[in-house]
């Protein structure tokens, strides 16, 4: 199955600036609707608002942690099955492994290229 | 302070740079910094706990970030604004969390906090630890920038 370039794809990071780097990456990649949110909560918020396909997600963040927002994601009837893919620095095993056991669907360790984004995005997609 | 842990952050931050900007950084001959003033305009500096507890700072010359954040947006960024500072935050970030798999692949764990930002002509980095500050200069075509560690043993 190819990429869905339809889906809104939603971009959760406490920094302005890789939410700025991955929105590019997901533009010059075809994707046209993107939202985006500071943290975990209001990421949450989104989701109320917003059929989002794809939630990729900063792991280290004040308030609710990608982690959490990753476990109460999968906790939750409603976007149990949203595709999840991790953009974090945090890239020790203790980590991966966490993540892995949240449900996470793809793991990716800043910095990274947009050609990594793609191939994760193939992966998560197949 | 154990000079092996100075290395993987000289590394990391030619990787990031070269990854997240297409940035080429030259590393120039680490010194025992004496003094508490930034040799920039803008510094990130984040904390690191784990075998050994310290502080990592980068100092960026207008010029070089500019360099950086203009290449890393894809849009041409010409002065010192929130953005920037929020860049060098993310940047530290990165180089932290890069410097530390390495290590971690040597069998030492380090975490790390969340990187706070300080901007202005001689501002002053204030290391959380009392060690010895190893101050790494490196050289962009846009300018130059430091990176300092330092370690409490």
């Amino acid at each position: 199955m190819g990429l869905d370039l339809s889906m809104t794809v939603l971009i959760v990071d406490d920094f302005a600036t890789m939410r700025r780097i991955l929105k590019n990456i997901f533009r010059k990649l075809g994707y046209s609707s993107i939202i985006e949110a500071d943290d975990g909560t209001t990421a949450l918020e989104a989701l109320k608002k917003e059929k989002v396909d794809l939630i990729v997600s900063d792991w280290n963040m004040p308030k609710m942690s990608g982690l959490d927002l990753l476990k109460t994601i999968r906790a939750s009837s409603q976007y149990k099955d949203t595709p999840f893919l991790m953009v974090t620095a945090e890239a020790q095993k203790k980590n991966v492994i966490d993540a892995v056991e949240a449900g996470v669907s793809n793991y990716i360790v800043k910095p990274f290229s947009q050609e990594q984004i793609l191939d994760k995005l193939e992966k998560i997609f197949e | 302070m154990d000079a092996k842990l100075v290395n993987p952050f000289i590394s990391a931050t030619v990787k990031v740079l070269e990854t997240m900007a297409g940035i080429t950084a030259k590393p120039g001959q680490p010194y025992l910094k004496k003094d508490n003033i930034a040799q920039g305009d803008v510094t990130g500096i984040i904390g690191i706990t784990g075998e050994a507890n310290g502080t990592i700072s980068v100092t960026f010359d207008q010029g070089s970030i500019l360099g950086i954040v203009t290449k890393m947006f894809g849009e041409d960024i010409t002065e010192m604004n929130p953005e920037v500072a929020d860049a060098v935050g993310e940047l530290t970030n990165m180089i932290s969390g890069q410097a530390r798999r390495k290590l971690e692949e040597e069998g030492r764990r380090f975490e790390a906090a969340i990187p706070s930002v300080v901007t202005g002509k001689n501002h002053q980095i204030t290391h959380f630890t009392s060690g010895p500050v190893i101050a790494v200069p490196f050289a962009t075509a846009g300018g130059a920038f430091t990176i300092e560690i330092c370690f409490e043993k």
